[in-house]
Order: C-alpha cells, then structure tokens, then sequence
C-alpha cells in the first residue's frame, strides 16, 4: 500500500518533468532571418522593405524634408511647433543628442542594411529578375547615402579633393556585431563616387517601366540630382535630358493637381506612397497642416518673406492658404496623400539651370524649359532667361519640398546670416553614435 | 515596586476577603472585535485562573474589587486589567508583529519567524484593510523596510512601482515577483493605450490576511528564476472551523487633489509675452512694427487666443485651465464577506464592490469581484481546496501624460482664452493654444474593461505524519479589452469624422507545481526538506482594430465606422520549466540552517543556455535561547543571520535570442524588416546577495527589531547593448554589464503601552545605494539623448546628466551654464568657469532620481473603544526634474501659459535673478536638460491616518451583531516637500522605466483623500 502511494507521487512529479519541450516556443511574428533571405520570393519582400525604409519618417517620409527647409528658412518660414528636435534645427541650436539628426542616421543605416542584405541575396532571385533586384537595392542605397552626406558632412566643393569627413560607407550586410561594426567615417569624395556608382549600375539594370518602384528613369532623375549638386553642370543636363526626352513622364496642367493625390500624377518620378493604412511614417503633413486636415498643430508657418517672392499672379502663391490663423503650404495639406520626391519639373529646372551656365541648349532652350513650370503656374513666358531667373524659379517651383539648403550650399548663400559652410548648417554625428563607436569623428562645433 | 504592589494586593485582598465575587467577560483582538478563544485570564498574585470558550467568554471569581485580571494568548501583547466595581469587561488585545513565534509564509511553505533564517517583511492584512486606495501596493507603501513603492502619478488605477532593496537590472525586468496564494503571477499592463495600467488593482486586498516580501537570497532563491527583484507573497483569507461570521465593510469619502503650481494670470501673461516679443525682435534688429515681427506675431496670437478679438487688452482672467483639469473626487468602497467552517470544511467568501472617481476630470475605476476560499478534508489524509478571485474593473482612463488630450497639460493654455464661445461649444485650436483636452472628455471615451480569473486548486497528502505532497494547479486569466471613441471635434476625430479602435488583450497564465514536504524531529535535531517541480507557462494573444467616419458621434462602435483604417492580431508566449529543492535544519531552535538549490529553464534563452542554476545557503544563531542570554532580563531574543544566493532575471521580451524579420507592408504590399540581430548565447541575468541580520527583542519583546545589511551584485545582465546604428541595428539584448545595490534597513516595532491604553509603534527605514558598475566594453555611458537620466559606469542607475545652470549673467541676462571642462584625469579645471552658451558646458552628474533613504513610522493608540493610526513616509535624497519645465517655465519661450517664477525675469543690466531674460522664440536658458530644472525631491509625508471606534460588544446584547467599528480614514493628508510642482511622489507615465523616475511631466499630482466608514460583524 506504501509502495504504491510513493509511486503515485513519483508519477506526478515526473509527468511534470518530461515537458522540456514546453521550452521549444517560436514568434508567431516573426520568421528567422535565414527564411528571410533563402527564397526568391522573401527577398522580393525584403526588397519592398527597402522602399518602406527610404519612406520612414528620418528619411524620404519627410523629417530630412522639413529639416532641409528649417535650416535653411531665412526668415521665410517659422517654426511654431513644441517639438524640441526640429526646434533647436529652426534656430541653429541643435547639439550633438539632437533627436532629429539620430532618427535620420538610424532610419538611414537601417534601410541601408536592407539594401545590403538584398545585394548578399542575388543568387537565390530568379534569373530573370535579378538584375532588376540588384538596381532597385543599389538605387534605394543610392538615395539612402546622398541624404546622409549632405546632412553630416560638409558640402561638396567642385574641383576640390573633397577629403572633409562624409559617412561611413557600409555596403555589407550585418550578420553579427564585430569588430568590423566600427566603421570610420569616409570621405565625402569617397561618399559621392560610391552613390554615382550605383546610381549607374542601377540606371543599367533597371527596367523602363516598374509601377511606383525605382525605373531606368528614376535611376537618372536621381543622377541628375547628385550630379548637380557636385556642379557637374554638363552630366547633370544629360541625365536630366534623357528623362525629359524618354516622354514617360509630362506636366500636369494645374500646378495645384500635382499635390494631395491618392496615386502618382504624371508629374512624378518618384512619390512616397501613402495611404490610410500606411500614413504613419509620412510626417509632411503632420508638421506643415494643421488639425483639420489631420496634421499637428501647424507647426510651420509661411511667413510674408517667402510671399513676397512671388509675383501676384503666380499659381504657386496660391499653393498657400490661411489655416488657423497663419499662412501655410498647400502641398503638404491633405493626410494620407503621396509625397512626391522626385518631380519633371526639377529636371526641366536642372537642364534649364546646366544649359545656362555651360551655354548649351542641349534638349530645349533655356528659355523653353524655364517656361515649362513658369507658364504653367499662369504667368507670361519670358525670354532672355538668366541664371538668377532660373535659380528663383527653382526656389519658387520647389519650395517647401526640402531642397532650400542644399541648394544654399551649392550656390554657397546665407541662411538666417550663417554662412553656407557654417556648422550649424550641419547635423551631429548623433551622440549615441559617437558613445557607441570611438571610432567615429564628430563634426566641428559638437 | 512589583514587591510594593504585591504586598498591597495581599494586604487589601486579606481586607476584603469578604468581598469575593464572580467577573465574567469577553476577550476579543482589538483591531476586529473577533472573539478570542481558548485565551487564558488569571487573577493577578493568584492561582486562579481560567480560559475563555468559543464565544470569548469567560467568568472567573475575584477576591475583591482591586483584583487586576492578566489575559494573555500566543500572538497577542498580554493585557492587565483592573476589575474595579464592573461585573462584566471587555478585554481588547492587541495582536503583537513583534513575537518571535509568529508563522510566516515562505516560498512554498510556512515557518515560525524565530527559527527563520532569511529576512522577509510581514505586512498583515489588518495593516490593509480599509485603505481608500485603488491597488494593494498602494496599502503596502512605507510598511516594510527596504521595500520602495511608488505611484508613477495620481490617475486613478495607474501603474505602481514597486522596488526590492533597490532597482536591480537596466533594461530587464526590475518588478518583485508577485505570487498569490502560491501561484505567480505576471504583473503587465495589457491595455492597448493611454498610460499603462495596474493591473494588481483586480486583487481586492481586503481578502488579504498577509503579504510577505521575501527580501534576502535565501529567502527567495527558491523562486531561483524569477527571484531576483525579491519575491512578494500574498496569502489570502482562509475559513477557520468554528463560529461562522458575516462582515460588511462600508466607507465613502472625497479626495482632493495634493498640490497645486502657480500659473501666470491674464494681466501678466500679457506683460511677459510682450516683453519676450519685444526682446527676440532685438535679437533678430527688426522693428516692433515689422508684419514679420515677433512683436506683430505676438499681438496677433493674443488676439486668436482670446477668441479672434481684442478682449485680451483688458487683461481680464477668462480661465484658471488647472482647476478645468483638476477636480475633488469621490469613492465608495464595499466589501461583504463571509467565513466559517466546521471540523471538514472551511470556507472564505467575499465580494466587493466600489467606485474612484479620481481627481482628474473624466478619470474613475469602478471595480467589482469576488473571492471563494474553500479547503475540504477528503479523508484524513487528503485535504483539496480551491482559491477562486474573480474581477472586473473598468477603468475610464484619460490618455498618457505626454499628449495633448490629457487633463494635466491643458495648464498649457493662455488665461485670456475662454474655455467656452458664445454658442457654448469648447474652444478648440486655433483659438486655444495647443488642443484643449476638455474637447476629449466632451466628445470622447477612453474605457479599459479588465476581467481576471485566478482559478488554484490544491491538494495535501500526508503519507504520514511527517511526509507530505502538495499538487497545485493554477490558472491565471487576464482579459483586457479597450474601447475608445473619439468625436468629429476631437484631436483624433477632427480630420476623419470620428476615430474610434477596439482592442482585446488576452493573457492566460498556467501554473502547476508539486512539492514533496518532509518535516522531522528527532530529538533536538529538527530536519525539513522540500523537493518540487513547477512549470509556469504564458500565452498572450492580442486583436485591435481602429476604424473612421462614423455618421455621426452618437456612434461609439466601430461597427459604424465607415472606414477601417488597421487592423492585427498577434501571439506570443513563452514558459518556465523548473526543479528544486529545499533543506533546512536547526538544533534545538538555537543554530539554524538553510539551503536551497533550484535549476530553471525559459524559453526566451538560446537553446543551450535555457537552464541555470540558483543555489543559496544560509545560517542563523539564537544567542538568546544559550545559557549565557537565556535568562536576560533586558534581552528577550536576539539572533544573528547570514545568508548568501543567487537568483535570476528572465524578464525581457519574448524570443530575443534570435534572428528576425517581421513583417510590413508598403503600397498594399507586403514587406520583410530586419528586426532583430541574433544571440544564440543569452542567457540568465544572476543577482548574487549576501545578507547580514541581526533580529533582536527587548523587555520581553515589547520592543524588537531587525537589522540588515547587504550587498547585492547583479551581473551578466540582460543589457539593451547599444551596437553602432550603421550595422542597420540599434542594440542587442546581451549579457553583460554589472549592476550593484547595497544597503542597510533596520526596522524596530514597539510596544510603548499595554492595557487599557495601548500604544505601538512600527519604524522602518532604509539606505540603498545604486551603482552602475560596468556596461558594454569601453562603454561609459547609456544616453538616450532627449532624457536627462542616464546609465552612468560609477553612478546610480538613472542619474540626471547634463549642464549645471549657473543662474543669469546680470549684465546682459543670458543664461548661463558651468563649462566645467575637465583635464585628462576628468579633474575639473576650472569649476567657477561659466559660459552664455548651452553647447560649451560640459555634461556632468546633476543628482540622482533615486532616493537615498527611504523610511515608514506607524503609531497606533488605542484607548478602550478608540483606535488611532497615525502611519508617515517618506524618502530623501533624491532629486526631481520638471521635464516640461522647457515648456511652462522657460521664460515665456514659447506661447505655454509659465509659471509665476517667470515674472522674476531679467529686465535691465544689474538685474540679480535666477531667471534669464524672456527671449520668445529664441528662448534663453530653456534647455531642459540642465540643473534648472532640477529640485530637491525628498517628501515626509503623513500618509495614513485612521481614527475608528469599536463599540463594546456588551451594548448589543443579543441583536446579532457582534461588533462594529466606525472609522474615519485621510490618506495623503500633509506632505512636507521643497518641491515646486505638484506632487514630489511622481514619474511620468509615458517615461517610466529601470533608468527613467522622478521626471514630472504634466503628470498628476495623488489623491488625498478622506473617507468615512463603518465594518460590522456578525
């Protein structure tokens, strides 16, 4: 009878002790990262995530936008909001823990990372589509890269050797954190020849046509960018040509149509797609509308200064409105709405703006492809354009679209009295990055 | 004097010897009127004597009226009695903490206290009862030594922090172990938004009969895993054979808010702005006039706030918007219960019911639930019962500290904006300056409805006197599900007519474990072994769905929403496997031994490093019971402990070891993210403890206490390593890192009066000092970047870090901070240096959030029928930071209604203040992270005080009532702080964690609250 009871005991303590197994649990979330990366059609995801990182809020979703123009407002527009981060950026006293100079470095690497690890994965892409994977990668990094050089190092000067710090260039996808983690921070020469060599690549492998995802186009749009940021005047044009001459891409004919769309306008080369179950990253309109229209508070007004530049009869002045009690920018109005990045009317600016300083009419003439976006915003084409007139119209057609510092660097201005070169007009190295990897310099005046 | 007395007694009874009579009377527990029974009465200098039966009552002869009667029962402070010419008493006696031969619960089982040889702090449930507060951590707060609790603000139902000599892990869990009537229970907030929730608020702590936290290794070890940031055990009511009884306890009171801030009035808002204006024009050299002044800019916000109009010129207050946040609350408390049993069932049944409205406009809890306490003698070796909590809560939650919508922040708003326009409807931006939160409680709902179940059976089998199993098989489920609503006129509802989302958490916990007792004597050799097995396993699952355009705001429901915007679900689980065992040995009650060893393995650790080992050991020596103390007069008891362990930390997220993507979507497509970077070896995060104790009792125990120090180093911890963020990743969870508390508490119970006035008295305080001891590699320091508190190498965990404000240069009104440079020793060079610029002052450690000390003083008088409690706490040393000081006291940087400390600004060269020259816009000084905003944190505060009286037993006669007690109660009464803000008790919700406390951020202040009350029993 004793027997038996200390059995019963036994058994108990030992059904208990056999479920080792009920340590065996697995994310329901989640798959691992070499799933991830072992079938055609999982890195064709991986890939997507690549376009979802270039559209997070620290890059293309809108924060490098907003601040592109905070830093270089000038006194044309004002920052009103409570948010510290873009605040300090406003009033040029932002300090190395800025949090909008960490979010872009973090959202930047992270998309980067993605890119990298597609382009570790080609060999298990189908062989058709192979070519088109390693293009849209090595573009996404592309874009990735030129934001980050012109945000933390010094504007590339034409004709120099360039070797002020740019970024670390990390073109290997992350398996373990080692030694070779700490990267140092390459030079911006370094920075630029590696972007003008995907952008290449990529311009080579990629299809004319592919939905809203980087085309041939896209690939040469983006080129055209870079290159006249470097002032290389002449391949700027070409690039800028050849998308004006493909035809794929036309002007829309009420320059207000070009803003607040559901899907892509004719216009755009490339546009951040949003919708209203994929908004949360998209923060234009967070910051430039107001409650309404499902932004914050207004955080940005448009003050009289930047008004003023307008002629009274230009459609674009009346891309402003009066909403809570203060002028704002009608582009970035409406929630849920693509953001465009890339639009036809840079290109007509860029070949316009190259043309005229090289004395080319390489395409059209200055003054056709001035009057490409200056009669359509309703005013009288003009003749005899000149640089100044070109550069106005830029500032005008592309306003509020986060252009305004680089371009004051390139044209080597003023913003709020600092000079172009100021390092102010910079961001930190974020400071959680310097505590993290001594091997990375901050910039001057952090 | 004893001889003198004694001699009078003989003499007056030798006297009055004629005078012999019979006395009879009742002796019941003070602090419930419960009768005791089986206490003994004896008349004093006499042999006589007798016990009481089982109703309490007693009737012994005394030789005449100056007899004194002597009643004493265990666990009781022995009363004496003057007959006098009554025929009848009432003997109230008061249950004494201080005896030595008190039974404490320990992890899975019981001991006497004196032969224990860890240190665990015993609250008993009298101490809770009937506190008008929400959460049974709340009625813990200042009762134990060592034991930090905190409400991380005044919302009603809001989330507790509960802190076990010190804070022990960076980025782990830093939460005690909670374990209900044996079964532990997971303490996350599962509600979807706002600010996190209290879950523990489900226990109704009336049901409570002790709570013991286990504090030393030794002590806790046996939770081996889950031990580290000590153990608390709460152990509710259980029937005892005999007498049934019906108990209904009733209170209502109000509650007030603790403290209110000053804020700017109409006539010098406008002062201050316009001055502000006018100096950032100068800054910028433009004319006051200019359509792009600041000065026009200004004039024209006065305008939009006061409505669109110009009635802000007569500097008229249209609105006071902190007494629009802020109201006097009410609640109602009631609790029934029944209890009883006969020779073999015994049973425990509750239910409860009440209402908070809390002090925050549109912020209440209104909980329900029940308690079925049931244990059966199946035969004479089997005993079963079952433990059953049941509860529901509704709580209306206002949102999270840091948005706009929540109550505290409308403090926010300019005194010239009315709060309503002519139609009566709210004003709302642009008109207000920021969104007016009033809106939400108008036309928004924010309600969090939790349903908890803990279901435990158990059963006790004696295979013989000295062998015993318990089985014990638990269930632990948690459901929360929130339902919001917000209107077309709402923050969230404006741009899409009407925002709504529904969102439903499931938890479920199961829990089973056996333990195999063994319990001998063999002489004066007393063995014990204990030898289980647990499994602890968690499944949680989660669905929300979020919806918009409703057709109108009578629509609360998202089966109205025109348009679904998201939708998920999600699972997650994870389990503990564990075995253990248990030895503990003492001879003859005088040396003492423990040791215990116990293997867990989780699921959340890479496959080959799941399990780990928790061994401790511990010793103790009761000097008092050897020959050379054992007649002490003075030393009634004393004991020395020592104790060494070690126990773990597996609270982190689930599936961290791993590699992962999850998934997203773009363009309507789906995607795959990198999340997460692998670590196949993560293991345990280990907390090794020594403990010293001394336990000591004086005049026969009247006065006792305890004595501890240790030393507690938590290494391998589960760390958030930060990784260069140019690898794609931000951190990964490593083990590595060291963190260290030590400290000493010392706790002293009194009995400064027994008899018929009675006075006790409980004190308890603790020093802990925190310090990081190492991180990552190289790794000096953990900086968010937009908080001030950091992980610093050397310093406490969560130390504020920045610039040291150096007040105001009086020529030119700049701020100004210390440069504080530091040569390559990190010697400070020049420590008088300041500079006017925020990004020339060096970072330096500007206090700690954590309190050095923190400290409980309970006082209970009683004088025949009444009882006084008078209970304070408090801390010191630490410091507060005002996180929205960068806001509302920034010298009128920005259209933030300031405080009125803002009006001793800097005007005019040779002006001497702390306060830089108002600069709008621009801002001067404003940088929130510097000493500026910094205060001194330490509060004394009166947090209980009861005044109750129990009515003699004898007036009821043979109604049926047996006693009643009417009380009155005020928490929070007085507190005594040099803190500026609201509450010096405060860490803002949406902040909170291991490395952010003490930042106040529009967070609310706590209740004080007053109740009245009545218990009565039957």
């Amino acid at each position: 009878m004793k027997f038996n009871k200390y059995w019963l005991l036994t058994l108990i303590m030992f059904s208990l002790a056999a479920c080792d197994k009920e340590l065996d649990r697995e994310p329901a979330q989640s798959i691992s990262e070499d799933q991830a990366l072992s079938t055609d059609a999982n890195v064709k995801s991986v890939l997507l995530g690549a376009y979802d990182g270039l559209a997070l809020d620290g890059l293309f979703g809108g924060n490098t936008l907003r601040d592109a123009e905070l830093m270089g407002a000038d006194g044309e527009i004002r920052w009103v909001g409570t948010f510290e981060g873009p605040r300090f950026v406003f009033f040029h006293q932002q300090i190395a823990n800025n949090a909008e100079a960490e979010n872009m470095w973090l959202d930047a690497y992270f998309t980067i990372n993605i890119c990298n690890n597609v382009l570790g994965a080609l060999d298990v892409v189908n062989d058709d589509d192979r070519e088109q994977v390693e293009g849209e990668a090595r573009w996404v990094r592309a874009m990735a890269y030129f934001q980050l050089v012109r945000f933390y190092g010094q504007a590339y000067e034409p004709g120099g050797n360039n070797s002020q710090l740019g970024v670390p260039l990390v073109l290997t996808p992350t398996r373990q954190i080692d030694e070779a983690s700490y990267v140092t921070r390459n030079t911006v020469e370094e920075c630029y020849a590696q972007i003008i060599d995907d952008l290449t690549k990529a311009k080579n492998l990629l299809p004319e046509e592919n939905g809203v995802q980087a085309n041939k186009f896209v690939a040469a749009a983006t080129l055209a960018r870079v290159y006249l940021q470097m002032g290389r005047y002449a391949d700027a044009r070409d690039q800028a040509n050849e998308v004006i001459e493909s035809g794929v891409y036309s002007l829309v004919s009420d320059v207000a149509s070009e803003w607040n769309n559901d899907d892509n306008s004719s216009e755009d080369i490339y546009a951040v797609q949003v919708s209203s179950q994929d908004f949360l990253e998209a923060t234009m309109v967070t910051f430039y509308s107001i409650p309404e229209f499902g932004g914050r508070d207004g955080d940005i007004e448009v003050q009289q200064k930047h008004l003023d530049l307008y002629d009274p009869n230009d459609a674009r002045l009346g891309l402003h409105y009066d909403g809570n009690a203060a002028m704002r920018t009608t582009k970035w109005r409406d929630q849920y709405r693509n953001q465009p990045v890339i639009r036809l009317s840079e290109m007509y600016l860029i070949r316009a703006e190259s043309n005229a300083r090289l004395g080319t009419s390489v395409g059209a003439s200055v003054d056709d492809d001035f009057n490409a976006t200056h009669e359509r915003a309703g005013l009288a084409p003009a003749s005899g354009v000149a640089l100044d007139d070109i550069l106005l119209e830029r500032r005008l057609e592309l306003a509020h679209e986060g252009h305004r510092i680089h371009d004051i660097k390139r044209l080597k201005g003023t913003a709020d009295g600092l000079n172009w070169d100021d390092d102010k007009l910079l961001y930190p190295i974020p400071a959680r990055e310097i505590e993290v990897n001594k091997n990375l310099v901050q910039n001057p005046g952090y | 004097m004893k001889r003198f007395l004694f001699t009078l007694v003989i003499a007056l009874s030798a006297l009055a010897v004629s005078a012999q009579r019979n006395v009879s009377g009742r002796v019941s527990d003070l602090a419930n009127g419960e009768a005791l029974i089986g206490a003994t009465v004896l008349v004093k200098g006499n042999n006589s004597g007798t016990i009481t039966d089982t109703e309490g009552n007693f009737t012994i002869a005394i030789p005449n009226d100056q007899a004194v009667l002597i009643v004493s029962y265990t666990g009781y402070v022995s009363a004496e009695t003057v007959v006098g010419t009554q025929t009848r008493l009432e003997i109230s006696m008061t249950a004494s903490s201080t005896l030595m031969d008190e039974v404490v619960v320990i992890g899975y089982g019981k001991q006497i206290k004196s032969t224990l040889t860890g240190n665990i702090a015993k609250i008993g449930g009298e101490n809770l009862k009937s506190m008008p507060v929400v959460s049974v951590e709340q009625a813990m707060q200042g009762q134990a030594a060592g034991v930090f609790v905190e409400s991380v603000n005044g919302k009603v139902g809001g989330a507790m922090r509960v802190r076990v000599r010190g804070v022990g892990s960076i980025n782990a869990g830093t939460e005690p172990l909670y374990v209900i009537d044996g079964i532990p229970i997971s303490k996350d907030a599962r509600n979807t938004a706002g600010a996190p929730l209290n879950p523990m608020a489900d226990l109704n702590f009336n049901d409570v009969e002790s709570i013991e936290v286990l504090k030393d290794a030794s002590a806790k070890a046996i939770y081996g895993a889950r031990g580290s940031n000590g153990v608390v055990i709460i152990t509710t009511k259980s029937g005892k054979s005999g007498r049934s009884r019906v108990e209904l306890d009733m209170q209502v009171g109000t509650s007030r808010p603790t403290g209110r801030r000053e804020f700017l009035n109409a006539a010098e808002y406008v002062e201050l702005f316009t001055e502000a204006a006018n100096n950032s024009d100068d800054i910028d050299g433009l004319p006051y006039d200019d359509p792009d002044s600041w000065t026009e800019f200004t004039l024209g916000r006065f305008s939009r706030y006061s409505g669109f109009n110009d009635s802000w010129m007569e500097k008229i207050d249209r609105t006071d918007w902190q007494e629009q946040a802020l109201r006097t609350g009410s609640l109602f408390n009631s609790n029934l219960s029944f209890s009883g049993g006969n020779e073999k069932v015994r049973y425990y049944a509750s239910g409860n019911w009440g209402n908070t409205e809390g002090i925050l406009v549109s912020n209440d809890l209104e909980k329900m639930g029940g308690r079925l306490n049931l244990d059966f003698d199946a035969t004479k070796r089997l005993k079963v019962g079952v433990n059953l909590n049941l509860a529901r809560t509704l709580t209306r939650q206002v949102s999270d500290d840091n948005a706009f919508s929540t109550p505290m922040q409308l403090v926010a708003l300019a005194p010239i904006t009315p709060v309503r326009d002519d139609n009566g409807e709210l004003y709302d931006r642009p008109v207000t300056t920021y969104y007016n939160g009033l809106i939400d409680m108008e036309d928004g709902q924010r309600k969090v409805f939790t349903m908890r179940t803990i279901a435990n059976l158990f059963a006790d089998y004696a295979f013989t006197e000295h062998i015993g199993l318990r089985v014990e098989g638990a269930g632990n489920f948690y459901s929360v599900r929130d339902d919001a609503k917000f209107g077309e006129r709402t923050d969230n509802g404006n741009d899409s007519r009407g925002y709504g989302y529904s969102a439903f958490a499931g938890a479920t916990d199961w829990n089973t474990n056996a333990v195999l007792h063994f319990d001998r004597d063999f002489d004066s050799h007393a063995l014990g072994f204990d030898l289980g097995t647990e499994l602890f396993k968690s499944e949680y699952t989660r669905t929300y769905v979020e919806g918009e355009q409703f057709p109108n705001d009578d629509f609360k429901t998202l089966a109205s929403a025109a348009s679904i915007t998201a939708g998920t679900s999600t699972i997650s689980e994870y389990s503990f496997l564990s075995y253990f065992g248990r030895v503990r040995y003492n001879f003859d009650q005088k040396y003492l031994f423990s040791a215990s060893l116990r293997t867990d393995g989780s699921s959340r650790f890479g496959k080959d490093k799941r399990y780990a080992l928790f061994p401790a050991m511990s010793a103790g020596w009761v000097l008092s019971e050897e020959d050379f103390l054992k007649d002490n007069k003075t030393l009634s008891f004393l004991k020395l402990r020592a104790s060494w362990g070690v126990s773990g930390n597996a609270d982190i997220g689930n599936f961290q070891s791993l590699g992962l993507y999850n998934a997203g979507g773009y363009n309507g497509n789906s995607t795959l993210n990198p999340e997460q970077i692998a670590n196949p070896g993560l293991t345990w995060e280990k907390s090794t403890e020594t403990d010293f104790g001394i336990d000591f009792g004086l005049f026969k125990n009247r006065l006792s206490g305890e004595i501890d120090y240790y030393i507690k180093n938590t290494t391998d911890l589960l760390l958030e390593a930060r990784v260069p963020a140019t690898t794609g990743y931000q951190d990964q969870i490593q083990n590595i890192g060291e963190l260290q508390n030590k400290g000493v508490e010392f706790t002293l119970n009194t009995n400064n009066f027994v008899g018929k006035f009675s006075w006790t008295t409980s004190f308890n305080i603790a020093a802990n000092k925190n310090k990081v001891v190492s991180l990552v590699g190289g790794q000096t320091l953990i900086d968010d970047g937009s908080n001030t508190n950091v992980v610093k190498v050397g310093e406490p965990i969560g130390v504020f870090y920045g610039p040291d404000y150096a007040g105001v240069d009086p020529q030119n009104g700049d701020a100004l901070w210390y440069v504080n440079e530091t040569d390559d020793n990190g010697n400070i060079i020049n420590p008088e240096a300041t500079t006017n610029s925020y990004d020339d002052a060096n970072f330096i450690v500007l206090g700690s959030p954590l309190p050095d000390v923190i400290y409980g003083l309970d006082n209970t008088l009683s004088y025949g029928g009444v009882t006084l409690n008078i209970r304070f706490q408090g801390q010191a040393g630490n410091e507060i930071q005002n996180g929205a000081g960068n806001f509302m006291s920034c010298g009128a940087c920005w259209f933030d209604n300031q405080t009125r400390d803002q009006l001793d600004r800097w005007q005019e060269p040779g002006d001497v203040t702390n306060v830089p020259e108002a600069r709008l816009g621009y801002g001067n000084g404003e940088q929130v992270r510097s000493s500026r905003y910094l205060s001194d944190g330490s509060y004394l505060r009166l947090k209980n005080v009861t005044l109750a009286y129990d009515f003699p037993s004898a007036m009821f006669g043979k109604v049926g009532i047996r006693d009643l007690r009417i009380y009155v109660t005020g928490t929070n009464l007085l507190t005594f702080t040099k803190y500026e803000g609201w509450d010096p008790e405060v860490t803002t919700d949406y902040l909170a964690s291991n490395i952010i406390y003490g930042v106040d951020f529009y967070a609310a202040p706590q209740p004080k609250t007053i109740v009245a009350g009545f218990r009565i029993g039957f």
